[in-house]
């Protein structure tokens, strides 16, 4: 059995559950929606100012954002018990974590396409450096924070707050990648330095916390 | 068949399996009866793979690798360990490709599918779903989950309960037709009226422990 099937199988599964209940999308959107409007009202920084400061703004909104739809991620496969359906057949538990890491890369990613117009306009914000780059902060970043953000998630399954547990495993653990994600944002924005440095921190991150999470994600499955 | 040796399940200082030892051969119902708290619902769940013994072994069809056989047990649970936004189609679809992608083609597959749910008594063009069914819906429903991978060997958790009357004698059928395909069944339940004549053998569990195993029916047993 290919871990590529039970992927596909349970990537599809997840985005139709997610297409009928929207129970992720809609909370990230409306929790995003008000901390852009909250920090336009408590900030009103000149278009140099928000270029120093939005990339800290973008990426805290889209991780507060983001815990949402994490922590939604695993509370399915506790309804019904359906996880125990999952542990007593042959699947390979990597495949389930991929799974589920791609369909909130996804989420995620569809909650930041539908935001980044709305800081450009609320911050009046025009890139100084190479635009392009931001795909890439964006895309990596994104990673750095669904991979951990879905492991820590499915080990805080059993403990009884988890919604408080998640944001307390995954923050500190996600410092380096925020580093790394505001750092770079900031350096495209400006435009004083290069952002180079950042995405390859990034990049480094992203392959560590994948592998290290694909190793260990089956000892979480199973544990009681 | 199915041997357990010694087998203790400790939560904290609780123990709920203190010590049990036995073997169960294939082709036949085994009932597992008990008082709330006997430990037959903590014994299914280790024999099923879903939960680590603190001590003691279970081999079943001679492996003492519960992974490694993991494609011939079907469990269900009480709970129904189905997904409340699908339909029953895409509940069994979505669980039979975890046991493998088969050279079947994909109507093939869909048929199967649908053949299984028609023989637990449901439509499988229903297509609202599961979350509207009734509680004796998804019980049948999540019987036919637990016989997707076509497995030698059944665990059956209250698998009656909320089940209407002729709901129940329906799947005591189905399950006396699994016996007869030579499959080996182990049903908990607190209902055990329904499988007299039907049950090859009567475990009784007692704080952990297996107290007795006796062929007679239930009403003999309590005379």
């Amino acid at each position: 059995m290919s871990i590529v099937s039970i992927t596909r199988a349970t990537l599809v599964k997840d985005l139709r559950l997610e297409w009928r209940s929207k129970d992720a999308i809609n909370s990230m959107l409306f929790f995003s929606l008000l901390v852009v409007v909250i920090f336009s009202f408590a900030f009103d920084p000149t278009a140099e100012e928000s270029r120093r400061i939005a990339g800290g703004l973008i990426w805290v909104a889209f991780l507060f954002a983001a815990v949402v739809a994490l922590n939604q991620t695993w509370a399915r496969e506790l309804r019904n018990q359906v996880m125990d359906a999952y542990r007593v057949s042959p699947a390979p538990a990597n495949g389930l974590f991929l799974a589920k890491a791609l369909g909130n890369f996804i989420f995620v990613s569809v909650l930041e396409a539908l935001m980044t117009p709305l800081f450009v306009i609320f911050y009046t914000l025009r890139p100084l450096g190479p635009a392009y780059q931001l795909v890439i902060v964006a895309g990596l970043g994104t990673w750095a924070l669904v991979v951990n953000g879905t492991f820590f998630a499915a080990m805080s399954l059993r403990t009884r707050a988890r919604e408080i547990m998640l944001p307390l495993l995954l923050f500190p653990i996600l410092i380096p990648a925020l580093l790394g994600m505001v750092e770079a944002t900031t350096a495209i924005l400006t435009g004083e330095y290069s952002a180079k440095f950042w995405i390859a921190l990034l990049v480094a991150y992203d392959v560590v916390f994948t592998i290290g999470s694909l190793m260990l994600f089956e000892l979480v499955l199973h544990a009681e | 068949m199915v041997s357990v040796t010694g087998l203790i399940k400790q939560f904290g200082r609780f123990a709920a399996l203190r010590g049990v030892t036995a073997d169960f051969d294939a082709g036949r119902i085994y009932t597992i009866l008990g008082d709330n708290g006997a430990g037959k619902t903590t014994l299914l769940r280790t024999l099923a793979g879903l939960s680590v013994p603190t001590r003691g072994s279970v081999k079943i069809l001679g492996s003492g690798e519960l992974r490694s056989v993991c494609h011939e047990i079907g469990y269900m649970a009480h709970p129904s360990l189905l997904y409340d936004e699908l339909s029953a189609m895409e509940n069994l679809r979505y669980f039979a490709q975890l046991y493998g992608e088969s050279a079947e083609p994909v109507h093939e597959k869909i048929r199967g599918c649908a053949a299984l749910i028609r023989l637990v008594g449901l439509d499988p063009e229903l297509t609202r779903p599961v979350g509207q069914y009734s509680q004796g819906m998804r019980q049948r429903l999540s019987l036919a989950r637990a016989l997707i991978n076509n497995p030698k060997i059944l665990f059956l958790d209250e698998p009656f309960s909320n089940v209407d009357i002729r709901s129940a004698q329906t799947m005591v059928g189905l399950l006396k037709n699994l016996r007869e395909q030579g499959r080996t069944l182990f049903v908990v339940t607190h209902q055990a009226a329904l499988l007299n004549g039907v049950v090859d053998e009567f475990v009784n569990m007692e704080a952990g422990l297996i107290v007795s195993r006796s062929p007679q029916t239930v009403g003999a047993q309590q005379q």
